[in-house]
């Protein structure tokens, strides 16, 4: 039973879009930290997992970023969230270890997506930008973090 | 969160102010609803064993609804300042209302990965403000 509430304007739309870049920044720029910290001390398949994420990111960020333009909102700039995470990132420990930070990122980004997909779904509301462009960009993404969550789960069974 | 944790963090809110247990009147007030649809939530939550319903007395959150409800204002409490910090959100407070109905906790602890946050929270939590109370001066941004 799904109980997430309907988006009600075009407005808060846009400040889900707008947390959708940012979340995928994160993601980008966690994932260039982890492999920048790590790189010597983990095997090639975990470098390659990070480097796919980062990249995956930037598009699904681009992707984002061209439903947000026809909304007439801004972006939040990759410079500004990665400055944020790098500030927080000494004193973060709670996700332990990089395979299950990705992990959290794939299911967070999974979870947002279905979410935000629902509550569009459930609204009545006739947004500026055409619907059905709208929802097939974001099942798109959220296919794209599905397959992500795999390949983590993956790589993390045979690390075991 | 969910229309469920929004109940309770609002009980949990009442409560806190009364300090003892809060009338469905003040929470129907608190989340501008009708009497009569916040009664029904109030009833699905008692079945559920997150309070205790007392007729002329009010509602009383259980252990499990004060455990649900301080997560439900914990998320609260990181939209409002992701939106204040990262955004620059000027309408903060309606804006994390809309918003914390469709943020699960699990993307809330993500976008906490970024923002500064007191370890006291959600005690510095100011029901009258709507806003976490270390907030104050910080919340006066100029742009959205």
């Amino acid at each position: 039973m799904s109980l997430t509430q309907p988006v009600v304007s075009d407005h808060q739309l846009a400040r889900l879009l707008q947390i959708g870049i940012v979340l995928e920044e994160v993601v980008e720029a966690r994932s260039a930290k982890h492999a920048e910290e790590t790189s010597g001390e983990h095997d090639q398949a975990i470098l390659d997992l990070l480097e796919h994420a980062e990249l995956e990111s930037a598009e699904h960020r681009r992707q984002l970023e061209d439903l947000i333009d026809d909304l007439e909102a801004d972006t939040v700039p990759f410079e500004e969230i990665e400055m944020l995470v790098e500030a927080q990132y000494e004193a973060d420990k709670d996700f332990d270890g990089v395979l299950y930070d990705q992990l959290c990122n794939e299911e967070t980004a999974y979870k947002f997506y279905d979410d935000l997909i629902e509550a569009i779904e459930a609204s009545d509301v006739t947004f500026t930008i055409d619907r059905e462009r709208l929802l097939d960009v974001l099942s798109e993404i959220r296919e794209d973090e599905a397959e992500g969550v795999e390949d983590v789960t993956d790589l993390m069974e045979d690390h075991q | 969160m969910n229309t469920q944790a929004q109940y309770l963090k609002a009980i949990y809110l009442t409560q806190q102010q009364e300090d003892g247990p809060a009338s469905t009147g003040d929470v129907a007030d608190m989340l501008d609803v009708s009497p009569a649809s916040a009664n029904e939530m109030i009833g699905k939550l008692e079945d559920r064993g997150l309070l205790n319903h007392e007729k002329y007395k009010g509602v009383d959150l259980t252990d499990d609804g004060i455990t649900q409800a301080r997560d439900a204002l914990q998320n609260y409490c990181i939209i409002e300042r992701f939106l204040i910090e990262v955004l620059e959100v000027e309408e903060f407070r309606a804006e994390a209302k809309q918003l914390e109905g469709v943020i699960d906790e699990t993307v809330a602890e993500r976008l906490d990965t970024i923002i500064d946050r007191e370890p006291q929270c959600p005690d510095c939590f100011d029901p009258e403000g709507d806003v976490c109370g270390l907030l104050e001066v910080e919340a006066e941004v100029t742009s959205d």
